[in-house]
């Protein structure tokens, strides 16, 4: 009789490993970036693009990075709560631009000139946002997508946020919904501003 | 329609495929046209996991990522970075999870240690059931004569039943 109370504990810890891993997320990679400065960067500001922008311009402030694309379909399911946050919240939300562009897929890249390109994704970026709303105090625009290597991207959208001494506190991958607002990023902020 | 026109047809699109993998493999080639650096590019990226489609490397991924992340291995080759420099660039960003052969530490023990902790578990149960069976084969002693009659006696008696 005791041994199977062995071999039923055995099986019940085994259901119960499994039941945990598949409860995870596998999206849900750990970034190494949380605790250390925020990745500097130097790019144009998509509503004037003759000037740049970077973490260092962010001195002693909290902010949070958002990384979007017009052509991210999850990017469009989180913009009204980014929206509504911006009119709320006293917190300065950066847009990084993520692949305008060569992100889309439906362009072939190798016919397209640098400089058609750079228009094109201003133009797309700024019509998205007249179109859906403007949460951004100001959107950088990643063409290429190598600052978003430096941040980690794998998966737009992405939310970044960065305590005063341009530090990432925490990364966010995927749309951001009222429950992650209201529970994690909410009383982070709050915390990070006190 | 007839056979013929199948034929033409499936001739025609094995050469149109054809064509167009040429067309890709030529502009991965021309960008790296060393075959040195091009070998340790492919050793590379088969031992980091695209975080796009998280079963493949990035040597079979055609993720987006997945060629901005052999283009970004490819510069690093050009700039004379050696092979740790550019593993440790990815998981500087990425995290232990690009890594296929992750590093043995404290979080990463129950992965590395679990099948083996598993397997000696399962000697462990094997070893004491065996011991257990053997000594309970030396307890089964030979009838004492007493014991045989009783049983002669039980078997009888069904017998005539």
């Amino acid at each position: 009789m005791n041994r199977y109370y062995w071999i039923l504990g055995g099986f019940a810890a085994l259901v119960a490993l499994l039941a945990i891993g598949l409860g995870l997320n596998p999206r849900d990679v750990p970034s190494p970036l949380v605790g250390k400065p925020a990745p500097a960067f130097n790019l144009n500001v998509l509503a004037t693009p003759d000037k740049s922008f970077g973490p260092k311009d962010m001195p002693g402030k909290v902010w949070l990075l958002n990384v979007w694309a017009s052509w991210c379909v999850s990017c469009r399911a989180e913009h009204p709560i980014l929206v509504e946050f911006s009119k709320k919240v006293d917190v300065p939300v950066i847009g990084l631009n993520y692949k305008e562009v060569r992100g889309d897929g439906g362009f072939d890249m190798g016919k397209m000139s640098a400089e058609d390109e750079k228009k094109l994704a201003f133009q797309r970026a700024n019509a998205w946002l007249a179109q859906h709303g403007d949460p951004y105090k100001l959107t950088v625009m990643d063409l290429d997508g190598r600052v978003g290597i430096d941040y980690g991207v794998y998966g737009v959208p992405e939310t970044y946020v960065i305590d005063k001494a341009g530090v990432i506190r925490m990364k966010h991958t995927g749309p951001i919904t009222p429950d992650v607002l209201g529970k994690k990023i909410m009383p982070l902020l709050a915390e990070l501003n006190k | 329609m007839n056979v013929r026109a199948l034929i033409a047809i499936v001739i025609f699109a094995s050469f149109f495929g054809s064509t167009a993998a040429v067309a890709s493999s030529t502009t991965e080639a021309a960008l790296a046209a060393d075959p040195v650096a091009e070998k340790r590019l492919q050793a590379l990226s088969e031992e980091l996991r695209c975080l796009v489609c998280q079963n493949q490397n990035i040597a079979d991924s055609n993720a987006e990522l997945a060629q901005d992340l052999r283009r970004e291995i490819r510069t690093m080759i050009r700039d004379g970075k050696s092979d740790k420099e550019i593993i440790d660039f990815m998981v500087v960003r990425y995290g232990d999870f690009v890594l296929y052969r992750p590093p043995v530490k404290g979080i990463t023990l129950l992965l590395w240690g679990g099948p083996l902790a598993l397997m000696l578990l399962g000697l462990l149960i094997l070893v004491r059931y065996l011991r257990r069976r053997v000594s309970r084969m030396a307890e089964d002693k030979p009838l004492s004569a007493d014991e045989a009659g009783r049983a002669d006696a039980l078997l009888k008696e069904l017998d005539t039943r």
